[in-house]
């Protein structure tokens, strides 16, 4: 259908009424021609991206000629440009250049572009005729079949959408075109589309847009038992963790591995945290086990950081030439390979497969437990436990943070990273709990705080690396004096932005732990207000 | 965006007819074509069966009150759009004369059209017989003038005095490509004239179209042949001609 028509639905087979309908004004007349068939493949990333930035991409197939369509929710047309008619076979980390591709590039890279519906379309035409025998408004008609396309399983099924009505104005007779879709609106068994076709598609196909985001957004609430809280909580990045494991072994893109660390991380910090809120040794038995998976996925991550950045790491080279770089990149994706298939291994492996169904059951059975009714043996809530774990977290930040001086190893400012990573998990895992403007506003000056620290600490291990790697491309003469040069002019780079980090840490640590920033934490925790609940 | 305009000094030779199916042809191969019935008997808007009427009239659109744009009407083919013709272009002489508009007068039109260019590929002018202010102004804003003529000994006297005409003038000048319109293959007149001119004359068009009552079908079918009979001769004539016309465009 042409974006920005009013559409209508016919509910059921009132073809004829429809031209009923519209006999009072119009001749109505069947177009000759062969009605269009189009092939339209909705596209977003597996975070859904685009649909979160309110756009909407399709691939559109007619015969032999592809395009590329960007639209608004609303179907407004932003931009459109040529492709291939045929999709390629594997979901596309870019698109080819063009105006679609300019406008959505930084939003969705470095994710592929994966198809989240099918449809083919068929168009035909009604031609609505005047007195005279003139063309002065089109009815076009859609009959579309959708399929799903799984994002990573592949699976697929198939739905028929309700006929789609549109009348296209022909230019010059705007006032018939108008009658038209009155008479149109008014017959009966149809009405006005309350949807976009892509929006029909997804909720034909039981698919809720946004259905994936890498937040924690797990569903507590402040009354809930602090084990159920927990419990849910760790639920909650389990799905994450497995939301994302077929797009890692898939490969599709260097996001699926991303997210699914993320997840195994926050677990290792909810255990640590909170586990002890856990019955028994639960906490204790999982804690080894997600420290292998978080160990497993390093290689392959570091890596990947590695190449996502190469290209503006080239680019700040002054003295040697980025092409100096090219055999330190081509190192470092059959690195890659070879790391991700030792990953891969791990993740299809049943001490992996038992980890995760084990660790489901098991926290399903605390999340489902019978709580003591009476008040003396119920467990403290999720609220009381949010404020006591939250505020142990802020305090030892703040005390390891004070005792750092110009003359600290720089170990202890790593230490003061992690702090600062658990005091973000336990913010992010409460978040439901918190009031979201105070919340941000936390938020904002932890990362003020952490971006300085990961900018120390990253500089760091990404400067060892390049020491290892660059032992490694020589034992393996992999590539020429030039791109050991290049490299350590990387190195280089990396010990100015260390060293930078490390003078800008004091001027960062103090407006963090200032009294505007403790007013923000207290409001954020209700302190002072006789809010604070028993810890 | 390339301007043809179909014009001859006489009437009755043929220059709505090719208008007409020229602008269907070029639509059909995707250029987007606008059509402009200068003509105050409105026959091009007549065969594509739209009323031969302008609000405010050619005066509106002379002095620019009106712009072109929103005078615009679709026809029944994609890509094909017309402008239709008024009654009041009878006067288009004495409308493009007046004082008050800022183009030379002999210029306004191709003034008017300008800013068409974002949105047409090729527009054709449908222009009356005369010469006069409108043809000269039609002359100044056309890139090819195509000219239809019968095989006469007239007709043949008549593209002498346009050539000269087109000659005189100053500033830009169309190429002028004429073209043998109603021939009759059985007429030993039609046969002469037409083998002269070709070898006389390059500046005809190898395609002749000729007479058929399947051309003359066109008012009661309202539609271009090209549109309702694409596999006649009569269209295949048309294809022909439409042909050697994008080629000298394209030179």
């Amino acid at each position: 259908m042409t974006p920005g028509l009013q559409e209508y639905v016919l509910d059921g087979e009132e073809g004829t009424a429809l031209s009923g309908a519209l006999a009072p004004a119009f001749s109505v007349v069947e177009d000759r021609g062969t009605p269009a068939v189009r092939r339209l493949t909705w596209l977003d990333t597996f975070d859904w991206r685009l649909y979160r930035a309110g756009l909407v991409l399709a691939h559109e197939q007619a015969g032999r000629a592809g395009r590329l369509l960007l639209t608004a929710a609303d179907g407004t047309p932003l931009a459109e440009q040529p492709a291939p008619a045929a999709q390629p076979r594997r979901p596309s980390l870019n698109l080819p250049a063009g105006p679609v591709w300019d406008r959505i590039a930084a939003l969705v890279s470095p994710r592929a572009l994966l198809p989240i519906a099918r449809a083919v379309s068929t168009v035909s035409v009604t031609r609505l005729l005047n007195a005279d025998g003139k063309m002065v408004a089109r009815l076009l008609t859609d009959t579309a079949r959708v399929t799903d396309t799984a994002r990573v399983t592949g699976d697929t099924c198939e739905v028929d959408l309700p006929v789609r009505l549109a009348v296209a104005e022909v230019r010059g007779y705007p006032g018939q075109a108008r009658r038209a879709a009155r008479l149109i609106a008014e017959a009966p068994g149809v009405s006005a589309a309350t949807q976009s076709a892509f929006a029909a598609a997804l909720q034909a196909l039981h698919r809720r847009p946004g259905d994936y985001s890498g937040a924690v957004d797990a569903e507590i609430t402040a009354e809930m038992p602090a084990p159920v809280a927990v419990a849910t909580l760790l639920l909650r990045l389990l799905d994450t963790l497995e939301q994302n494991t077929d797009g890692v072994l898939r490969d599709i893109d260097t996001e699926f591995l991303h997210d699914l660390r993320v997840s195994v991380r926050r677990t290792r910090s909810a255990i640590k945290l909170l586990g002890d809120v856990l019955p028994g040794d639960l906490a204790d038995q999982y804690a080894a086990e997600f420290k292998w998976l978080g160990d497993l996925t390093t290689p392959t991550r570091d890596l990947d950081v590695y190449l996502l950045g190469f290209d503006s790491m080239a680019a700040s080279l002054l003295a040697a030439k980025p092409a100096d770089l090219e055999p330190f990149r081509a190192f470092l994706v059959r690195r890659r390979a070879r790391e991700f298939r030792r990953l891969a291994v791990a993740i299809r492996s049943p001490r992996f497969r038992t980890v995760t169904e084990h660790w489901r059951k098991a926290l399903v059975e605390v999340r489902d437990a019978r709580r003591p009714r009476s008040p003396r043996n119920r467990p403290p809530t999720a609220a009381d436990l949010a404020i006591g774990r939250t505020e142990r977290a802020y305090r030892r930040i703040i005390t390891q943070g004070r005792a750092i001086d110009q003359d600290s190893a720089p170990e202890s400012l790593h230490d003061l990273r992690k702090r600062g990573k658990e005091l973000r998990y336990m913010l992010e895992f409460f978040a439901p709990l918190h009031d979201p403007v105070a919340y941000r506003k936390v938020i904002s000056d932890l990362k003020q705080l952490q971006d300085v620290l990961g900018e120390f600490q990253d500089s760091e291990v990404q400067r060892e690396e390049i020491h290892a790697l660059a032992d490694a491309i020589l034992a393996e003469r992999a590539a020429p004096a030039a791109t050991l040069l290049a490299m350590g002019e990387l190195a280089a780079h990396l010990a100015v932005s260390q060293a930078e980090a490390r003078a800008d840490f004091s001027r960062r640590f103090s407006s963090f732990a200032g009294p505007a920033s403790l007013q923000r934490f207290n409001t954020l925790l209700g302190v002072g207000r006789g809010e604070r609940g028993d810890r | 965006m390339k301007v043809y305009a179909t014009y001859n000094i006489k009437g009755g030779v043929g220059k709505t007819t090719a208008a007409v199916n020229l602008a269907h042809l070029s639509a059909a191969d995707g250029d987007r074509t606008l059509l402009w019935d200068l003509d105050p008997q409105g026959a091009a808007s007549f065969l594509f069966r739209i009323k031969p009427r302008v609000k405010g009239g050619g005066q509106a659109l002379i002095r620019g009150t009106k712009a072109l744009d929103d005078a615009i009407k679709g026809t029944d083919f994609d890509s094909l759009d017309l402008l239709p013709a008024d009654f009041t272009y009878r006067n288009m002489d004495l409308l493009l004369g007046k004082k008050g508009t800022r183009a030379d007068p002999t210029h306004r039109i191709a003034h008017l059209l300008r800013p068409l260019a974002a949105e047409y590929d090729t527009v054709f002018l449908d222009c009356p017989p005369s010469i006069s202010l409108v043809s000269e102004n039609v002359l100044h804003a056309t890139d090819i003038l195509v000219v239809p003529l019968i095989p006469t000994i007239l007709s043949v006297r008549t593209l002498d005095q346009l050539t000269d005409f087109v000659a005189g003038i100053n500033g830009h000048r169309p190429q002028v490509r004429a073209f043998f319109s109603m021939v009759d293959r059985r007429k030993r007149l039609h046969r002469e004239i037409t083998a002269d001119l070709w070898a006389a004359r390059p500046d005809v068009a190898q395609t002749a179209i000729p007479a058929l009552s399947l051309i003359e079908r066109m008012s009661t079918e309202r539609a271009p042949v090209t549109a309702f009979a694409p596999r006649s001769q009569a269209a295949v004539a048309f294809r022909s001609l439409w042909s050697e016309l994008r080629s000298l465009a394209a030179r």
